[in-house]
C-alpha cells in the first residue's frame, strides 16, 4: 500500500506541476480532485472533532442549552432560500460579534499597550551601540506612524518625518520580500526532496 | 426586526467576550465559555455551509453541462468519497480517509504551493524594476537578506547572519511595530463599531 | 560587440518565462543529489527556542499547537518532528492541539515517527492529542476556562477524563509553555494577542519565512521566547537538537536558488534599463 501510495502522491504532484508548461487536463483533474476530497476531509473533521463530542454527546447527555447553537447552526442553511434568508444573520451575528470582542481585547492588551510600551527604550544604555539602536528603533517607528497620519497633509516637518518613516517601511518590505522568496523556494525544496528521494530514490 | 435582532446577537456575543475579560469571577466566567462553546458548534456548522455552497455551485454547472462539466463530477466524487470514509470509516491512522490524505490531499496542497517558487522567480525577472531611490533600498535590503539568511551568505561574510539579525531587530522591527500599532488602532475602531451597530456590511442585502 | 550585447538584453528582456522555470528547477534539484554540506552558525531568536525548552523541567506538561497544513509542510515539518524530539529527550509531557483542519493527521505522524518510534513514549501518559477544534481564537480562550470542556474527547475519541495525562488539568495555569507550530492565521500572532497576554504563559513560535518578520516586535517585547523562521531556523533548529533533517538537506538548495533569484533580479534590470534607453536613443 505504501508503493502504491508513493506512486500516487508521485503522479498527483506531476500532474499539478504540468500546469508550468501550461494549463492541460492532468491539471485541471488535480485540481478539481484537490477542492473535491478537501471539502469532504474538513466536513468529515468537523463532524467528528466538533458535532460528535461539542454538540451531540453533551445533548443525549441532557444539555438542552445546546439546543440554541444547533439551531442557530441549522438556520444558516437558509441562505439557500430567498424567503427565509434574513434567519441566517442570526447566526452570522453570533460569530462576528464574538470576533468584534476578540479583536478588542487581542489587539487592545497584545498588540497596542504592549508594543507601545516594548518601544518606551532608555535613549543611553551605557554603551553606544545599544543606545543607537535604541534611538534608531524609537524613532523608526515614529516616523513610520506620521507616514500612516493623513489627516494632515506630509508637508513641511510632517512631510519630511513621512518621508523618513518610508525609508523605514522600504527597508521592511525589502526583508519580507527576502524571507518570502526564501519561504517559497523552501516549499519546492519539499516536494522536489519527495521526488528524488522518496518517489526516485536518488537520494540517501 | 430583520436587522435589529441580529444587532442586539452581536452587541451580545462581543459583550460577553470582553466583560469576562474585566469580570474574573468564576460564574460569569463560566457564562461568557458556554456562549464561546455555542460560536465553535456554529462555526462548524458554517463549515458545512460552505462545503454545501461547493455541492450546489458545482451540481448547477453539471446540469447545464457548462464550462469544465466533467471535471466538476470529480470534484464531486472526490468529496463523496472523503465524506464516506470519514464519517463511516473513522479518521484516524490507518484508515482509509488517513491514507487517503497523506497520498492524495497532502501531495496536492503541497504541489500547489510549490508552485509559488517558480512564479516568484519569474515575477522577480521580469516585474521587479528599480526606478526609484525607495525602490533601490527595497530591492538592497530583499538582496541582503536572501543571501544573509542563507549558508552561503556565511561564507561570503562571516558576519553577514548577524548584520542581517541587526537590519530584522531595529530598522525592519520599527516599521512593523508601526504597522502593528496601526493595524491595532484600526482593529479596535471597527470592532467597536461592529459591536454598536455601524458596521452591518456582514448582514449582507435586503 | 555593443550591438550584440544589447540584442542579448533585449532577448532577455523578452525571455519566456519557462526558461525561468527550468533554471529555478535545477537549482533546487541539482544541490540535493550533489550537496555542498556548507555549515552555517545558529541566531538568537533560534537558540532562544532551544533554551526555553531546555529549561522547562522534566515531567512538566507543555501545549504543543501544530496549526498548519501540507501547504507549509517542507518549512514547518521539521521544526514540528525536531521540537517533539526535544520535548522527548528531556522527558517533558506533551498536550498537542492543532486549530488547523489538516494539521491532526500531522501531529499523529510526528507522535508514530518520534515518541512511538525513537522513544517508546505511551498514549496518554506522555503525550495526548487532543485533536483539531474549530473556532480560531475563541478555541484558544476556552482553552483559558476549561481544556476538558472544549476537548471532550481526543483524537482517538477516549474521552479526556480518563488519560493520567490529563488528570488535573483544567486550564493554562496547569502547562508551564506553549510551543506553537504556525502556518499562518490562526496562528501565532493570534496565540500572543488572546493567550499569552491575557494568561502569562510563555510561548515559543516555529512558523513560516512569510510570517517570521512580524514576529520580531513580539521577540523584543518578551511576549515571545523563541522563533524558528522558515527553512533555516529549522535547519538550526536540527542542527542544536542534533539530527540532520529535511531543514538541514535542503540549506544547499536555498542557498543555490537564492543566488539564482538574485541574478535574475540583476539581469532583469540590466536588461530593462539598457533596452529603455535604447529605446529612448
Amino acid at each position: 500500500m505504501e508503493l502504491i501510495g508513493t506512486w500516487l502522491a508521485a503522479g498527483l504532484t506531476l500532474f499539478i506541476f504540468s500546469f508550468l508548461y501550461r494549463d492541460n487536463p492532468f491539471y485541471k483533474f488535480a485540481e478539481h480532485l484537490y477542492v473535491g476530497i478537501s471539502a469532504g476531509y474538513w466536513v468529515s473533521l468537523q463532524y467528528h472533532n466538533v458535532f460528535r463530542p461539542n454538540l451531540w454527546d453533551p445533548l443525549m447527555r441532557g444539555d438542552l442549552t445546546l439546543l440554541i447553537p444547533f439551531a442557530l447552526g441549522v438556520l444558516l442553511f437558509t441562505r439557500f432560500t430567498k424567503k427565509f434568508f434574513w434567519l441566517s444573520r442570526w447566526a452570522l451575528a453570533l460569530i462576528i460579534g464574538i470576533f468584534a470582542g476578540i479583536a478588542i481585547i487581542g489587539y487592545g492588551t497584545g498588540d497596542l499597550i504592549r508594543q507601545v510600551h516594548a518601544n518606551i527604550l532608555p535613549l543611553w544604555t551605557g554603551d553606544w551601540l545599544g543606545s543607537f539602536n535604541n534611538f534608531l528603533l524609537i524613532f523608526g517607528v515614529l516616523t513610520a506612524l506620521i507616514y500612516f497620519f493623513f489627516s494632515k497633509e506630509h508637508k513641511g516637518a510632517v512631510g519630511a518625518g513621512a518621508k523618513i518613516g518610508i525609508w523605514f517601511l522600504m527597508i521592511s518590505f525589502g526583508a519580507s520580500f527576502g524571507y518570502t522568496v526564501m519561504s517559497r523556494m523552501s516549499l519546492l525544496i519539499g516536494r522536489v526532496y519527495f521526488l528524488l528521494g522518496d518517489w526516485l530514490r536518488l537520494i540517501s | 426586526m430583520r436587522r435589529e435582532v441580529p444587532i442586539i446577537i452581536c452587541f451580545l456575543a462581543g459583550f460577553f467576550f470582553i466583560s469576562d475579560y474585566f469580570i474574573p469571577q468564576e460564574d460569569w466566567t463560566e457564562v461568557a465559555h458556554r456562549v464561546n462553546q455555542w460560536a465553535i458548534i456554529v462555526i462548524a456548522f458554517a463549515y458545512v455551509l460552505g462545503v454545501a455552497n461547493i455541492v450546489r455551485v458545482n451540481s448547477q454547472v453539471i446540469r447545464r453541462k457548462g464550462d469544465d462539466w466533467k471535471y466538476k463530477i470529480v470534484l464531486l466524487c472526490g468529496l463523496v468519497l472523503m465524506l464516506t470514509l470519514g464519517i463511516g470509516l473513522g479518521i484516524e491512522r490507518g484508515t482509509a480517509f488517513n491514507w487517503v490524505f497523506m497520498n492524495a490531499i497532502y501531495p496536492l496542497q503541497a504541489t500547489m504551493f510549490s508552485l509559488l517558487a517558480f512564479f516568484i522567480a519569474s515575477a522577480a525577472f521580469r516585474a521587479f524594476r528599480i526606478r526609484t531611490w525607495t525602490a533601490a533600498l527595497l530591492g538592497i535590503t530583499a538582496v541582503l537578506v536572501m543571501i544573509g539568511r542563507v549558508p552561503v551568505g556565511e561564507i561570503i561574510w562571516p558576519d553577514f547572519p548577524d548584520f542581517i539579525e541587526w537590519i530584522m531587530n531595529v530598522p525592519q522591527l520599527a516599521a512593523k511595530r508601526a504597522i502593528m500599532i496601526g493595524a491595532a488602532l484600526g482593529a479596535i475602531s471597527t470592532g467597536l463599531k461592529v459591536l454598536i451597530g455601524l458596521e452591518r456590511t456582514y448582514m449582507g442585502g435586503e | 560587440m555593443k550591438d550584440k550585447i544589447v540584442r542579448i538584453l533585449e532577448y532577455l528582456d523578452k525571455l519566456d518565462r519557462r526558461i525561468i522555470f527550468i533554471f529555478i528547477a535545477a537549482a533546487v534539484a541539482l544541490p540535493l543529489l550533489f550537496p555542498l554540506d556548507i555549515d552555517f552558525s545558529v541566531t538568537p531568536p533560534v537558540r532562544g527556542f532551544y533554551d526555553t525548552i531546555q529549561s522547562v523541567p522534566e515531567g512538566s506538561k507543555i501545549l504543543l499547537s501544530c496549526d498548519y497544513d501540507p501547504g507549509s509542510l517542507p518549512e514547518l515539518w521539521p521544526m514540528h518532528v525536531s521540537a517533539v524530539r526535544q520535548l522527548c529527550q528531556k522527558n517533558i509531557k506533551i498536550v498537542c492541539t492543532q486549530l488547523w483542519p489538516a494539521g491532526s493527521p500531522l501531529a499523529e505522524a510526528a507522535f508514530e515517527e518520534v515518541a512511538l518510534g525513537e522513544f517508546n513514549k505511551e498514549y496518554g501518559v506522555d503525550f495526548v492529542n487532543l485533536g483539531f477544534k474549530e473556532g480560531r481564537e475563541v478555541v484558544m480562550v476556552s482553552m483559558g476556562t476549561s481544556i476538558p470542556k472544549t476537548f471532550p474527547t481526543d483524537y482517538h475519541g477516549n474521552r479526556v477524563e480518563d488519560l493520567p495525562i490529563m488528570e488535573g488539568m483544567e486550564n493554562y495555569e496547569d502547562l508551564d509553555l506553549i510551543v506553537n507550530i504556525s502556518g499562518g492565521l490562526p496562528g501565532t500572532k493570534e496565540w500572543i494577542l488572546q493567550v499569552v497576554s491575557r494568561f502569562h504563559i510563555p510561548l515559543v513560535s516555529g512558523c513560516t519565512a512569510v510570517v517570521a518578520p512580524e514576529f520580531y516586535p513580539y521577540l523584543q517585547s518578551g511576549q515571545l521566547q523563541g522563533l524558528l523562521g522558515g527553512m533555516k531556523g529549522a535547519a538550526e533548529y536540527e542542527k542544536l537538537v542534533g539530527i540532520t533533517g529535511l531543514g538541514r538537506r535542503g540549506m544547499d538548495s536555498q542557498s543555490v536558488s537564492h543566488i539564482i533569484v538574485f541574478l535574475f533580479i540583476l539581469i532583469g534590470n540590466i536588461a530593462y534599463f539598457t533596452t529603455r534607453k535604447g529605446k529612448k536613443k
